[in-house]
């Protein structure tokens, strides 16, 4: 399969490109000429794949699931991202990033991050290769998820609450990229998603890329086949979807479904159902859909899963939606609760309420009875306990 | 083609004073009283920021002006409805300033054409890069001879400095120290590399911006180039003391 590249100005059609104040041009620039050398150099690569291996766990399991094929009448596997260390598939990204900046001379690592996901994985990558850390949160998320901002603190990292806008995920990117434009030279900003100017979606998505290089190895040693007929995963900025459809991306025999969280509805006014409710624009320094008003202003998003609640999305997929190479669904919070329980009952997993989309997806499908389905477990509950006792109690 | 931008900088070399506000702010029809009093206060060149809800080259203090006009009801229809009849009364330059998103969804061309139309005689967007404007920009731009202002700062290479120089006929707006709006950063240290650009004896001029505050820095700034544009510490200075012609004469009197 030929590789899934952008252009060399970073575009993906007309989607992606690298919108970005002179005052980072420089730093960009410098970035886009030589990731490429530096991540594809052998002496990386090894370096790398050892981390991934010793480290953080990798191949993760892909897991046949008994109980949910009976349930769907087809065979359902579960790529499990969820047991990476730190608990979801952000490190793959972040220790290929942080190997490269340290590569790049930099010393200091700076990173947004709305659930805490990201932000924990950069910290713990920092703490490892030892590179000071400063995470930029919402102050509305700092308040959510409480764990994670103690996690990242005894990580070792500075965690600094967003207060702009509307002081959660878009606005702690904002003032991360702030934060880059004051200190161009010695920051290395680690973004956690297919998102950015080039060359941050094309990077992220070749970090990512392992999830469906193991899927590919694993399913043919367990199917005799490397192409199921689905690969589902959950779309808030796009990495761990990005991660799974990668080297499926031109394979006629496989559909990827791309889910987006509706929130309480696609026509609720709360929703973070970018790619069906989207118009082009350009957001944190790439062309793509987002969620804005008539006049141009970007509309906050509401989704039950805070990693999935951005309002734009890669541009990459942007890309994928149009020229129809993925299909696009949404979820419910409450649908995705369901598909949570349900995991949890009859497998013993909880997932992540994130991935829990991408599970709750199909039930919206019909199956035929020797169907292959990946869904992509992008990461664990456990960050989502307050959340579901919640609902449990509520029962 | 020439507009009020050229004329402005060929009939004034040196200490030409631009002030930034942002529009719809503080309240929603004050937009057309702050550039009439600045016009009265005899400042050179006036840039009015269209409010943006992730404006990332600026600091807190346009931030939250832009919020608030936001909150307002503030658009980019409203503000050029608000400026419809601006060359019956004000005849100094005005360039708007904003982010790309809001004019791509108000339309590139449709967005220049109405500029023209209404007298706007520039455009500052610090996240439009150099091959977007060439590609999608600067053919309407000279077709409707709205001047597009480029930035550049200590980290833009001389080659790059040039090609902006080439590419773009205004003035070129050189960011005093790499940051955000309103940063304290010092300015002395920055000095070298404006005395370096000041060197290059480009064909547009220069205004330096971006933390220039004060007498002081408004003075230093200039021995290097035309002028200087302040925003920040004017936003704050309307902030405590008003917007009417006292104020803000008061404020253009302790610059210069």
């Amino acid at each position: 399969m030929k590789e899934f590249n952008p252009n060399k100005q970073g575009y993906y059609g007309e989607y992606g490109g690298a919108f970005i104040p002179e005052m980072l041009y420089n730093n960009v620039a410098d970035l886009q000429e030589n990731y490429l050398d530096i991540i594809q150099s052998d002496s990386f690569k090894q370096e790398l794949e050892k981390l991934l291996k010793d480290y953080v766990g990798r191949p993760t399991p892909l897991f046949y699931s008994v109980n949910l094929s009976k349930k769907y009448n087809a065979k359902i596997y579960l790529k499990r991202e969820d047991l990476n260390h730190t608990g979801a598939h952000k490190i793959n990204n972040t220790i290929g990033q942080v190997l490269l900046a340290k590569r790049l001379g930099k010393k200091r690592i700076i990173a947004e991050t709305g659930a805490g996901q990201h932000g924990v994985a950069t910290a713990t990558t920092c703490a490892l290769l030892n590179l000071e850390c400063t995470v930029f949160m919402g102050a509305h998320d700092i308040e959510r998820q409480k764990p994670n901002v103690e996690r990242m603190k005894m990580l070792g990292a500075t965690v600094i609450a967003a207060e702009s806008g509307s002081k959660t995920l878009k606005d702690a990117t904002n003032e991360a990229i702030r934060e880059w434009i004051n200190n161009p030279q010695e920051t290395y900003y680690v973004i956690g998603s297919v998102v950015g100017p080039h060359p941050y979606p094309d990077m992220v998505a070749k970090f990512q890329s392992i999830i469906s290089k193991e899927i590919k190895d694993q399913l043919l040693e367990q199917e005799g086949t490397a192409n199921p007929d689905y690969v589902i995963a959950c779309v808030g900025g796009g990495s761990n979807a990005m991660g799974a459809f990668y080297h499926f991306i031109d394979n006629q025999h496989t559909q990827l479904i791309a889910v987006e969280a509706a929130g309480k509805g696609i026509n609720s006014g709360q929703t973070a159902a970018t790619i069906a409710l989207g118009k082009q624009g350009i957001i944190h320094g790439s062309k793509t859909y987002l969620i804005q008003t008539n006049d141009g202003q970007i509309i906050e998003p509401y989704s039950i899963s805070a990693g999935l609640d951005y309002p734009g999305i890669g541009p990459a997929h942007a890309y994928l939606r149009d020229t129809g190479k993925i299909q696009v669904g949404s979820i419910t919070d409450e649908e995705a609760i369901h598909a949570a329980f349900e995991l949890t009952r009859i497998d013993g997993i909880i997932p992540a309420l994130e991935s829990a989309h991408a599970l709750a997806y199909l039930n919206k499908m019909e199956l035929k009875e020797n169907d292959i389905v990946i869904v992509n477990l992008s990461g664990r509950g456990d960050k989502d306990m307050i959340t579901y006792s919640k609902y449990f109690n509520h029962e | 083609m020439n507009n009020r931008i050229n004329t402005l900088f060929e009939t004034k070399k040196s200490n030409i004073l631009s002030i930034y506000f942002t529009a719809g702010y503080p309240a929603l029809e004050d937009t057309m009283t702050i550039l009439k009093n600045l016009d009265t206060a005899g400042v050179d060149l006036v840039e009015i920021g269209i409010p943006f809800s992730d404006p990332l080259a600026d600091g807190p203090v346009i931030q939250n002006s832009s919020e608030q006009a936001l909150r307002n009801g503030m658009t980019v229809a409203k503000l050029f409805d608000q400026l419809e009849n601006i060359r019956q009364t004000v005849h100094i330059p005005i360039i708007l300033m904003g982010y790309l998103n809001p004019v791509m969804r108000y339309g590139i061309e449709a967005f220049i054409a109405k500029c023209s139309e209404i007298g706007i005689d520039g455009i500052i967007l610090p996240d439009l890069p150099m091959d977007y404007y060439l590609s999608h920009f600067k053919a309407p731009c000279e077709r409707y001879n709205v001047k597009n202002i480029m930035l550049i700062s200590n980290d833009t290479s001389i080659k790059r400095v040039r090609e902006i120089d080439e590419q773009t006929n205004g003035f070129i707006y050189l960011v005093s120290s790499n940051g955000t709006t309103g940063s304290n950063k010092s300015l002395e240290t920055q000095q070298d590399y404006y005395k370096h650009i000041q060197g290059l004896e480009l064909k547009n001029p220069i205004l330096i911006g971006f933390g220039v505050r004060d007498k002081q820095t408004y003075e230093l700034t200039n021995q290097y180039s035309s002028g200087a544009i302040i925003g920040t510490a004017f936003m704050k200075h309307i902030n405590e003391q008003g917007i009417d012609v006292s104020s803000i004469q008061s404020f253009i009197n302790s610059i210069r």
